[in-house]
């Protein structure tokens, strides 16, 4: 890490200042290309503060650039992840308007619940199995505060792993009777099909990822608490939204999930 | 199907192309008119050829089932060829990479048809309705075109690439099962190619067989009972070479290990 504490806090300013005046700001890495992502980290950190201090309550946590795709655009070898806010989370059906956002994108995910606390280190697909009470099928709407989404990998970790908003559906289907990697999924816009995608497409699946972000946290000393809500990445390539459109993701085992976009 | 009789320049070209595993240049370089039905008839000759080697048909294929492979090719409509018995690999068996010009494998959906099916007014529901099994396969090509370099006729003369196609050690009846969500993983070497769910093909997979039915009928042909239909693939095709093993998993359907010597 390069940067001191109070670049970081500084920078965090800067993307609170973009997320509530919805105006994006130039990447960090454009004057600074040799930010890094422990630099993310500690924008990111200090920006939650600040949005904690706000009144915002963290429900869980979403992760990014899960499939190998995103991560050789971005020129990293791994995920990343941010926080999801209690703001944030929508039902099935539920309407959100682009107003809300720069530049919104959506993708379908598998979401995980805990039904215990988890921490890592060491910890596997099989230990994220054992505390998780079940899987929610989920739109994830992406956003950046970045103009243009021109992110480096420091950028989107900073900018809280470039998250929007959740829908989850109503339903929390137990793991017991599925492989969570084969649970396929097919992903419309307005009645058409987009993308087709199968629980594995996020690093190898969605169990995968919930061990992944357990033994990630454990350095910084957080555990997930039991009820958190996981995103563990998208099953597709991210698709661009506009008012009027309706989203539906259909998955095997975990029912559907519609999204309907406004102005 | 034609009767057996000297094929016509284009077809031998095909024939012997598969026979020689020499690839050849596409047809419509040297015959830029042929259309897609007169392309059919070609297709005709070269599967005659190999029932008049002493195989026999035992099911259909579909090609170009996705809509971003035919906006790749320009067209709008899937493509079809004809299955023969030589083409199976037994489940389990490896895949004999110098038996062929410039393989490459899919995962794909199977039916097994219990009736006859014909007609142009075949839909989805027909099709399951008429369905014994489903399987997991895995379709393996071989163009007779070197690079795969070829437009919808010739791909099309070329009975759409069919080369092999093995299925999956699990009999599974489609009474509770939904394809259109059904997910499927594609590796190569244990590395994650892609994955998928069912409506990759045409929306449904029952969907591409009827396409497929409705498509012969124009030419007074049918499926029939017991025939195996490959439905069309889930996900991008890869090419391989002996020491790769290829694995297809299917939710419900199993999975398939394809070895490569």
């Amino acid at each position: 890490m390069k940067i001191t504490e109070e670049q970081a806090k500084n920078m965090a300013r800067q993307l609170l200042d973009a997320r509530t005046s919805l105006t994006p700001i130039e990447p960090f890495t454009g004057s600074d290309p040799e930010l890094g992502v422990a630099d993310g980290y500690a924008i990111q950190q200090e920006l939650v503060a600040m949005l904690l201090a706000k009144g915002e309550k963290i429900s869980g946590y979403k992760l990014g650039l899960t499939s190998l795709p995103m991560q050789n655009l971005l020129g990293v070898d791994q995920p990343d992840f941010g926080p999801i806010f209690a703001s944030t989370i929508y039902g099935d059906g539920a309407t959100v308007s682009v107003s809300d956002f720069i530049a919104p994108r959506v993708e379908a995910e598998i979401a995980v619940v805990l039904g215990a606390d988890l921490s890592g280190p060491n910890c596997t697909a099989a230990t994220a199995y054992q505390a998780t009470a079940g899987l929610i099928a989920a739109i994830e709407i992406v956003d950046s505060r970045i103009i243009d989404w021109r992110i480096k990998i420091a950028d989107t970790v900073a900018d809280l792993a470039s998250s929007g908003a959740i829908a989850l559906s109503s339903t929390v289907i137990p793991i017991d009777e599925c492989d969570p990697r084969l649970i396929g999924m097919l992903f419309t816009k307005n009645g058409d099909i987009t993308a087709t995608g199968a629980g594995a497409a996020a690093l190898g699946g969605p169990l995968n990822a919930v061990a992944w972000l357990a033994n990630t946290l454990a350095p910084l000393g957080v555990t997930l608490p039991a009820g958190s809500v996981i995103m563990t990445g998208a099953l597709h390539a991210m698709c661009p939204i506009a008012p009027g459109d309706v989203f539906r993701a259909e998955f095997s085992h975990l029912g559907s999930l519609t999204l309907r976009i406004s102005e | 199907m034609t009767s057996s009789r000297t094929p016509t320049p284009q077809a031998q070209r095909l024939i012997d192309a598969a026979a020689n595993r020499v690839a050849t240049t596409a047809l419509t370089g040297d015959f830029p008119d042929l259309t897609v039905d007169a392309a059919y008839d070609i297709q005709a000759e070269v599967v005659q050829a190999r029932i008049d080697q002493g195989n026999v048909v035992v099911g259909a294929k579909l090609g170009l089932t996705s809509v971003a492979k035919q906006k790749q090719m320009n067209v709008s409509e899937p493509l079809y060829g004809w299955l023969t018995n030589d083409m199976q690999i037994d489940t389990g068996a490896p895949l004999v990479c110098n038996k062929f010009i410039q393989p490459r494998c899919e995962p794909e959906i199977a039916f097994i048809l219990g009736e006859d099916l014909s007609g142009i007014h075949i839909s989805a529901v027909h099709v399951l309705a008429a369905t014994q099994f489903v399987f997991a396969a895995v379709d393996i090509l071989d163009s007779r075109f070197a690079g795969y370099s070829f437009t919808l006729p010739d791909v099309a003369a070329d009975n759409s690439s069919s080369a092999g196609f093995t299925l999956g050690g699990v009999v599974v009846g489609i009474d509770s099962l939904d394809l259109r969500t059904l997910g499927c993983t594609f590796e190569k070497n244990g590395k994650l190619v892609a994955t998928a769910s069912g409506a990759a093909v045409l929306g449904h997979p029952a969907a591409s067989v009827a396409w497929l039915v409705r498509k012969l009928a124009a030419r007074g042909e049918g499926l029939k009972a017991g025939h195996i239909v490959l439905s069309g693939a889930l996900t991008e095709a890869v090419a391989v070479e002996p020491g790769d093993s290829i694995t297809a998993r299917f939710d419900q359907l199993g999975s398939i290990e394809v070895s490569c010597i």
